[in-house]
């Protein structure tokens, strides 16, 4: 899917070059922004050497373990057909304590553990069962408190007050999770009737 | 309401940083060799980006200088009109699900052309913070057990990635705007 989005960029843009008889440009615009481009990942150095010291810092007092215990009783509610004391139970904490402090792809591999145990619980093992969905739900849309690395690039794109989006960010997230999780409840109730039917 | 959301974005960090060390100094935990630890991962973080930021840069640059961009923003300005999203952020939305580095290389762009500090920067920045990668996401976490049926997963997480969007220019709007 990216590799269409791209060539669209490229070949759209050269031929819309060649019509408006912007080719000239062209050279210098893919110079220019390839030198962007790393000087923008590289101003990112900074801010999240100091997230990453930050995150280790979480981990290790056991701060994540608290948010685990306080997210508990939601997600029973979230996942009812996952018996409490199940594994796969404390592996979906984890994931969604990693989602809400921005941990972005270090959560992944807590997340991919989680559908490992889901399996194990699923009894027809090519089709989602619900609880998959409801955390797959909960990933795609995951609730960020601290958006971390978009603070760290409003910060290397000179913005003069880089967290003046975590607000609005924090609304949009909730409404979007809030979505999800209606939505997947939804979906399950009209899906299970029609499946029932076949 | 805007009151409340300056001391959010003013007092979130710094109270999460105190919040942390401090907890963790009790925990007895080393927080300055922790925090260094930690530290070192932040350096590869961003050089593994460095090919994703050249990549889409390079692709929306030649997009947007060749004239294309603006075409395509006035050629859809009807539809986003509509809604009340601006052109501008529309191929930020349609990127959004499918890559999450290519995505944040797109709000690195529009931030560098209208500004960080912006309208539009803001709305991208939101955008961004708001979801997280659906296909992405449903392809590597479904492959990963063998699941082929993913029922009605692809069709909550776009519509849930649809509503942060709105939500996203509807809340810069009445903050920012």
């Amino acid at each position: 899917m990216i590799n269409k989005f791209w060539l669209f960029f490229i070949f759209i843009g050269t031929i819309v070059a060649a019509a408006t008889g912007n080719m000239g440009k062209l050279t210098q615009v893919i110079l220019d922004n390839a030198q962007r481009g790393v000087s923008i990942s590289l101003g990112l150095v900074a801010i999240l050497t100091f997230w990453m010291g930050i995150m280790k810092i979480i981990e290790k007092s056991g701060l994540s373990a608290i948010l685990v215990r306080a997210l508990g009783p939601m997600a029973t509610f979230l996942f009812p057909s996952v018996p409490r004391d199940h594994p796969a139970m404390s592996s979906i904490l984890l994931t969604m304590s990693a989602d809400m402090l921005g941990m972005g792809s270090a959560a992944t591999p807590i997340g991919l553990k989680a559908m490992k145990q889901l399996q194990e619980l699923n009894p027809d093992k090519e089709t989602a069962s619900p609880a998959m969905c409801t955390f797959l739900a909960m990933n795609t849309s995951s609730i960020t408190l601290i958006p971390t690395t978009i603070i760290a690039l409003r910060g290397a794109t000179g913005s003069l007050s880089p967290s003046m989006i975590i607000p609005t960010a924090l609304v949009a997230t909730c409404a979007s999770f809030a979505t999800a999780i209606c939505l997947d409840r939804l979906f399950r109730y009209f899906y299970t009737r029609r499946e029932k039917n076949d | 309401m805007t009151d409340i959301m300056n001391t959010v974005s003013a007092w979130a960090i710094p109270v999460l940083v105190v919040v942390v060390v401090a907890y963790a100094a009790w925990k007895r935990v080393p927080v300055f060799e922790t925090f260094v630890e930690g530290g070192k991962e932040g350096f590869a973080i961003a050089v593994n980006l460095i090919p994703y930021m050249v990549a889409m840069l390079v692709g929306l640059g030649i997009f947007r200088e060749s004239g294309a961009f603006d075409l395509f923003v006035r050629l859809l300005e009807p539809l986003t009109s509509l809604v009340g999203i601006p052109g501008e952020v529309l191929p930020l939305a349609i990127m959004r699900p499918i890559s999450g580095n290519g995505a944040l290389a797109i709000v690195a762009e529009t931030m560098q052309r209208y500004g960080p500090d912006s309208l539009l920067g803001l709305i991208a920045c939101t955008m961004q913070g708001s979801t997280d990668t659906t296909f992405y996401i449903l392809t590597v976490y479904f492959g990963s057990v063998g699941v082929r049926n993913a029922r009605y997963s692809l069709k909550v997480g776009l519509l849930a990635d649809i509503t942060g969007f709105l939500v996203s220019v509807f809340v810069c709007k009445l903050v920012f705007g």
